[in-house]
């Protein structure tokens, strides 16, 4: 029986920072991971993270991914994939499969990071092939390059929800509706925002009364639900769908160590059953650590914390860094995880009704009823003025841990300040050049340039576009609202791509005067081919 | 939760019982619901004698669905209701790797 340091058991985000941190500190570190690939669910996630530098801010998540294995590799963590561990018993033992055998390891410590799974519901239909997680269609679209499907109900908006959303959008789906029983979206309005505008309906306060179809799905309903969350008899919309996704909250996948003996707790604010632990990650039994999902659902940076967290604490068990060094190594990270955890949508704050900002301004309403911010609303955000000149909007009204457009002026356009949480405002007498680096920085694309006048009546309004094919210089288009309905005419006067920008293209379009507040985004009718998204959703 | 004198009322079916829970072992929420009056209180005891949550994914994806339909019948908190006990192996394994065991890789 071989014998480690560290015993990693999975090697997503906390796994592999955990295997990092350990391995750096002179442990000798083995990771284990059922799946064929590394990395967890970072892979998937194609989108711009949030939060500080340290947090790794405004990188893609599967960068982030291919940071983590580069820095593991280096550090001389021996990651096994395809081994699947089976068993983990009393005395740090480990059972674990690969390929047709069993082998037995030995940790002196064990670090268990299996995350999490997906959360289902139950409608009639619910086991109709075309019914999936939201989780699987990322799988399906950005591990193996397959469209889960080309007209989709997404039921759920919470971040994940809302993120795979604009996944299926950017893969070339259609998404008919973003649909979610609770009376306000879940996710950051950011996400929501992006969805929105590109014109895919909201419905709040609804939920699924049943997937139709025979061999596979055909056709998905919907209605109304009043607060008891019963249906709202004649709220009832249909739609034809082949794809109905579920984003609807992830459970932790905790049994391991309620086998290895840890005392667990049903948490509901953690997302189910999940072990008890102290601060950092050490379960009831000695020497068993966790980190990221699997001790209570979160995300994927602070997850990243944790398992350095976790990580640093095995090494101090096993006495590979004594306690001055831990200790001092520990407040870092403490600190790094309290700013993730601040704001709107801190751990603390679920379920509860928020009024205003930490500034005082009353939230918007419409965006989270609607997805979107209305006209009438975002003039009160300190990020969106108007003035002469090219210029910063940022269309960021909620408060949540991020601060890369704050960074990203060269000029210092955009403060935030201390507080990581702070809305961002325009800065009284920097001067703007237009540069575009906070449009293509904001991890939210919540950043758009506005000049409000550039002669003959007209505006332009620089906008970050992920979306393929690139639009053309000097063609003609619509101009979108934030609620994705049609604006304006819109001629494209600048289509920017930059290796800076990563893989974001800064697309300015020309709009009349009036429009430089309200027009969000830009579609070319003409360019789009029969599966393209028609005009605002489509109820039926 | 054990205390099996406690009246829960009679089995009122209810028109979505057919609905599949337990896909894997294709057990539906009827079962469910009248193995709860039929005296299985634990989710352990809902496992042995239905095989829910015993099949390919084992309770992956049901297993909450499953403890929510008891709950409910019962008439308690979802959280007061102790999972089922976690075994090795944790994934579906043939029988002759099992039997393959290896000391050293």
């Amino acid at each position: 029986m071989e014998r480690f340091d560290l015993i990693v058991v999975g090697a997503g985000p906390a796994g592999l920072s955990a295997s990092i941190e350990g391995a750096k500190k002179g442990m000798r570190v083995v990771v284990f991971d059922e799946n064929d690939r590394p990395g967890g669910q970072l892979f998937k996630q194609i989108h711009k993270f949030f939060g500080s530098k340290e947090h790794k801010a405004k990188i893609r998540g599967f960068r982030i991914g291919q940071q983590l294995l580069k820095e593991a590799a280096d550090a001389g963590v021996k990651v096994v994939l395809g081994a699947t561990v089976e068993g983990l018993y009393l005395d740090k033992e480990v059972t674990v499969k690969i390929g047709e055998k069993l082998f037995h390891y030995k940790g002196d410590a064990i670090l268990v990071a299996t995350g999490a799974s997906e959360n289902m519901v139950t409608f009639p239909g619910w086991t109709l092939p075309g019914v999936i997680g939201a989780g699987a269609a990322q799988t399906m679209m950005n591990l193996h390059g397959v469209k889960p499907g080309s007209k989709i109900l997404m039921l759920g908006t919470g971040n994940v929800g809302l993120v795979v959303s604009f996944q299926l959008l950017q893969c070339g789906c259609e998404v008919v509706a973003l649909v979610d029983a609770a009376p306000q979206v879940g996710g950051y309005g950011v996400h929501a925002a992006k969805v929105a505008r590109t014109g895919v309906p909201f419905y709040l306060s609804h939920t699924i009364v049943e997937a139709e179809g025979e061999d596979c799905v055909t056709g998905v309903t919907i209605a109304q639900v009043d607060e008891h969350f019963q249906f709202v008899p004649g709220t009832e919309k249909h739609f034809d769908v082949d794809t109905i996704c579920l984003a609807v909250g992830l459970s932790p996948m905790s049994q391991l160590l309620k086998m290895a003996g840890c005392r667990m707790e049903d948490n509901p604010a953690k997302g189910g059953q999940v072990p008890v632990c102290d601060e950092d990650g050490q379960t009831s039994v000695p020497g068993i650590f966790v980190a990221g999902d699997v001790s209570g659902i979160e995300e994927a940076s602070s997850a990243m914390i944790e398992g350095r967290m976790a990580g640093l604490a095995a090494a101090r068990y096993l006495g590979y860094v004594d306690d001055a060094a831990a200790e001092t190594g520990k407040e870092m990270l403490e600190g790094q995880l309290l700013s993730l955890r601040q704001g709107m949508f801190a751990p603390g704050q679920k379920g509860k009704k928020i009024e205003t900002t930490e500034e005082g301004i009353p939230v918007s309403e419409n965006l989270l009823k609607h997805g979107f911010v209305a006209d009438d609303e975002i003039l009160r955000f300190p990020g969106v003025t108007k003035r002469v000149g090219i210029h910063p909007v940022m269309e960021c009204t909620q408060n949540i841990p991020c601060n890369p457009c704050q960074d990203a002026c060269p000029k210092g356009c955009i403060s935030i300040g201390d507080n990581i949480t702070a809305l961002p405002y325009v800065v009284e007498d920097a001067k703007c050049i237009g540069c575009g680096m906070c449009v293509a920085a904001c991890s939210g694309q919540a950043v758009f340039l506005v000049d409000e006048e550039i002669g003959g009546g007209f505006a332009s309004v620089t906008l970050p576009y992920e979306f393929l094919l690139l639009p053309e210089k000097g063609e003609n288009g619509i101009a979108l609202g934030r609620d994705g309905k049609e604006l304006c005419p819109a001629s494209v006067l600048d289509v920017k791509t930059a290796k800076a920008f990563d893989q974001t293209a800064l697309l300015t379009i020309k709009v009349p005067a009036g429009m430089a507040m309200r027009a969000r985004f830009y579609k070319n009718p003409s360019r789009e081919g029969k599966d393209a998204p028609k005009e605002g959703g489509a109820a039926r | 939760m054990n205390d099996r004198s406690r009246d829960i009322g009679p089995f009122v079916p209810a028109p979505d019982d057919d609905m599949i829970i337990c896909r894997c072992e294709e057990v539906t929420k009827g079962e469910i619901r009248r193995a709860v009056h039929d005296g299985m209180f634990t989710i352990a005891e809902i496992r042995r004698y239905l095989r829910a949550g015993m099949g390919l994914c084992q309770g992956q994806t049901c297993s909450k669905l499953v403890k929510s339909i008891v709950a409910r019948e019962l008439n308690v908190s979802p959280a007061c209701l102790e999972p089922a006990t976690s075994r090795a192996p944790m994934r579906p394994t043939e029988m002759y790797i099992l039997a393959n065991e290896e000391r050293e890789v």
